[in-house]
């Protein structure tokens, strides 16, 4: 890891999107850095907004959404450029890798043309045989053989369908790669992969890469850092090691524990349901689920901490103890939570 | 394997769907191939016992479990439930049957009708056998298995649909609605895997306590191994139609034997870092199960193939793509430009000849020499006899291939010629120069 400038930097970023029954605050001040040939996870449960964040820096957001805060991409905030310069942007700057790729080709393209269309569109002065060069070098280093070049996507696997998509986002060299799920229609032996590829390319190009997932397995497997995301906050990052090893925030802690590994010899799961992104619980969002709850995890908003493990959290156990009020160190009184009360 | 107590036995099951080929084809009535889903599988399930049927997509696990229900007709083997033949019954029988054997599928969100209330959803299959039509009394009923899915209070419950409930609830709804008529077999179809991980857990605590309550026998259908193996009292593995390894859940996870097996198991990521992938995995993925391969279906992909796995003509145009792929431009258009046309390497046969674009057969055999010395550890080469020059091209005679068959080894069985003492001689043999 250099110490150089962060290729992607979020600063309190915050989505709102409108709904019947109010605003879904998807994103609700989250901050995150990604340096090159750093691989960042980002984990959590469905609907705690980790694919909203992933689209927000991209810019993909869908109409009637709202969006505050800076997306520094070396230096130049995404929310800010026009749309004009924003796609400009996509392809050789950054790139998304979506989670299924049976829907992502267009069924009646070649896959040539799908790379000379991408290629051309941002480099149109590239001759015919430099455009075929570079796809066929992207498509082989993706284990997809030349001979196979003018097929169409119908013509692939779900495995090789992913493959091409991967090498269709690396045909441009770009510096940030946004993956949103990118293995989860696979089979375990196709994900695994596609997860050495990844590793690749962060050992071969230096590209920073996010990889958005709910599976804690593959963020151990192929991450540097992680990020786990609850109800729209961060609640801790760090080093995945660290936070695998000693998670500092007792939700980061639970969601290992109720994952079914092939240790697992006892089923454990955290009672409750995420909350609604519309109406969230009062201070700290995971109170009404946190097994060590107390007094101010009711009254007051958690404040990060820097732990000297190096991960932050937000979480009154780790303090600061001036903050917490008189009394405020006692047991929350929780309700009962009905069993079926689940996602 | 029959056991004294087998409430199922399922004998050498095959489920082929027929293609439908061209118009011509239909027309003069050619045979143009069936889609292998089941191929010839046999097991049975003890009363009480919970036997996983593990495989990736296209392994024939869900097919098998709807033959199990008669949802897909088998065309051959045999069933056989509490000594009953279900193949024989007719369409009024199986509906009887199926009092005895529920299913569970994978999408709780399309398993409900939207437009049925919990009460009428859960309560459906009452009416549907005729159990009873009172109101009062299915009222009664379904709230008592409500109760039981942790649905409670069931009257909360009742009156909704399912666009109110989350997935974990609907999937309690689903279980409610398959245990109402109390059957002695349920069939679930990944039951968990479109459910959060903090609802997995709960779920299949749900269904263990469902199972010793009502005296349950499950078929737990999965792609999952983790939860096949805390879930399961044996497995089975299944790849492309056929098990390849079955056995008590211990002794498979202990000591897998089938090196389908062990790739699957090296190749789950697990939330432990200082465990990590092997990149020695098996490339590719599941073939056509419309034209498996010959031999063990496995060995294109299988780290550890050897000559009597059933090696032919496709897998040496795989490899030259495989090849071609990895070798860069320079490299594809150098050697591409040696061979003809390599369609003909598309058949299934265990000879082949590769044509030359020179027309010469001794420049085709050249090439195939430095491309084994290129990649000397590439499993094929075991598996090609010789390699012989003839006018305009190169024949190549593979090993004679041999379909593997389940064998007891250890305290499983498991279908692979590495555990036939006849044939794992071959092993040791060095490829032929």
């Amino acid at each position: 890891m250099s110490a150089t400038a962060p290729v992607l930097d979020v600063r309190d970023l915050r989505v709102w999107y409108g709904s019947a029954r109010g605003a879904v605050r998807a994103v609700d001040g989250v901050s995150l850095q990604i340096r090159a040939g750093e691989v960042l996870g980002l984990v959590g449960e469905s609907g705690c907004g980790k694919s909203t964040l992933g689209r927000g820096v991209m810019g993909l957001l869908p109409d009637g959404s709202a969006v505050d805060g800076q997306v520094l991409f070396q230096d130049t905030d995404l929310l800010k450029v026009s749309d004009r310069q924003l796609r400009r942007m996509r392809g050789p700057d950054i790139a998304l890798i979506f989670q299924e790729p049976m829907t992502r080709l267009n069924p009646l393209m070649r896959i040539e043309d799908h790379f000379s269309e991408s290629i051309t569109a941002h480099e149109p002065k590239l001759g015919k045989a430099e455009v075929r060069r570079r796809s066929l070098e992207a498509l082989g280093g993706m284990g997809i053989p030349p001979t196979r070049f003018r097929n169409y996507p119908h013509e692939f696997s779900g495995g090789m369908r992913q493959r091409i998509m991967i090498a269709l986002a690396l045909v441009l060299r770009p510096k940030l790669v946004i993956a949103d799920e990118p293995t989860t229609a696979l089979d375990v032996l196709v994900e695994a992969q596609i997860l050495s590829i990844l590793a690749d390319l962060k050992r071969n190009f230096d590209t920073a890469l996010l990889l958005i997932t709910h599976n804690l397995g593959i963020v151990a497997e192929a991450c540097d850092r992680v990020a786990v995301m609850y109800a729209g906050r961060i609640a801790e990052e760090g080093d995945a090691r660290t936070v695998f090893s000693q998670p500092a925030h007792p939700y980061t802690r639970e969601l290992l524990r109720s994952v079914i590994s092939l240790n697992t010899t006892g089923l454990h799961y955290i009672p409750g349901a995420p909350p609604s992104l519309i109406d969230p619980p009062a201070a700290c969002k995971f109170h009404p689920r946190c097994p060590d709850a107390m007094r101010v995890c009711a009254q007051l908003a958690p404040v990060e901490q820097r732990l000297s493990a190096g991960q932050r959290v937000e979480c009154w156990l780790h303090g600061p103890s001036d903050r917490i009020p008189e009394g405020g160190r006692e047991p929350l009184e929780q309700g009962r939570i009905a069993v079926a009360e689940e996602a | 394997m029959a056991y004294a107590d087998a409430l199922l036995e399922v004998e050498d099951l095959q489920v082929h769907f027929p293609l439908r080929g061209s118009f011509g084809a239909r027309l003069v009535g050619k045979d143009v191939g069936a889609v292998q889903a089941v191929d010839g599988v046999s097991f049975s399930v003890a009363r009480g016992e919970v036997l996983g049927i593990v495989g990736e997509s296209g392994s024939g696990k869900t097919t098998l479990g709807r033959a199990l229900l008669r949802l897909v007709d088998p065309t051959g083997g045999s069933i056989r439930l509490e000594g009953e033949d279900v193949l024989g019954l007719r369409e009024r029988e199986v509906r009887a049957m199926r009092r005895k054997v529920q299913m569970v599928f994978q999408d709780p969100h399309a398993s409900l009708n939207p437009a049925m209330t919990i009460e009428t959803a859960v309560g459906h299959p009452l009416r549907i056998h005729g159990i009873t039509r009172d109101r009062a009394d299915i009222r009664r009923r379904v709230s008592a298995v409500l109760e039981r899915v942790g649905l409670s209070p069931p009257d909360q419950y009742l009156s909704k649909y399912p666009s109110d409930l989350s997935g974990g609830q609907k999937q309690r709804a689903v279980l409610a609605r398959a245990v109402i008529l109390s059957p002695s077999l349920l069939v679930a179809d990944e039951p968990v895997s479109m459910l959060d991980m903090s609802v997995r857990a709960k779920i299949l605590e749900l269904m263990l306590g469902l199972k010793s309550d009502l005296d349950l026998t499950y078929v737990y259908i999965t792609h999952d191994l983790a939860t096949a193996k805390f879930f399961c009292d044996r497995v089975a593995i299944m790849y492309l139609g056929r098990i390849v390894e079955i056995g008590a859940t211990e002794e498979i996870f202990a000591n897998p034997r089938h090196p389908y097996t062990q790739s699957l198991l090296r190749a789950i990521p697990d939330p432990d870092p200082s465990r990590t992938i092997p990149r020695d995995l098996p490339r590719g993925e599941v073939p056509d199960a419309a034209e498996p391969p010959l031999g063990c279906r496995f060995h294109p992909r299988c780290p550890k193939a050897f000559a009597p796995c059933g090696w032919e003509a496709r897998d040496l145009h795989d490899m030259l793509e495989q090849r071609w792929a990895a070798g860069g431009q320079e490299l594809f258009e150098a050697e591409r430009l040696q061979l003809g046309d390599l369609a003909g390497l598309d058949q299934p046969g265990s000879r082949a000849t590769v044509p030359s674009a020179t027309g010469t057969g001794a420049d085709v055999v050249t090439l195939l020499d430095h491309i084994r010395e290129d990649d000397s550890r590439e499993r094929i080469w075991h598996g090609i006899e010789s390699i012989t020059p003839r006018p305009g091209g190169a024949v190549i005679e593979f090993h004679p291939g041999h379909d593997p068959v389940l064998r007891p080894e250890g305290g499983a069985q498991v279908a692979c010629h590495l555990y036939d003492p006849e044939l794992a001689d071959a092993l040791d043999e060095a490829p032929p120069a």
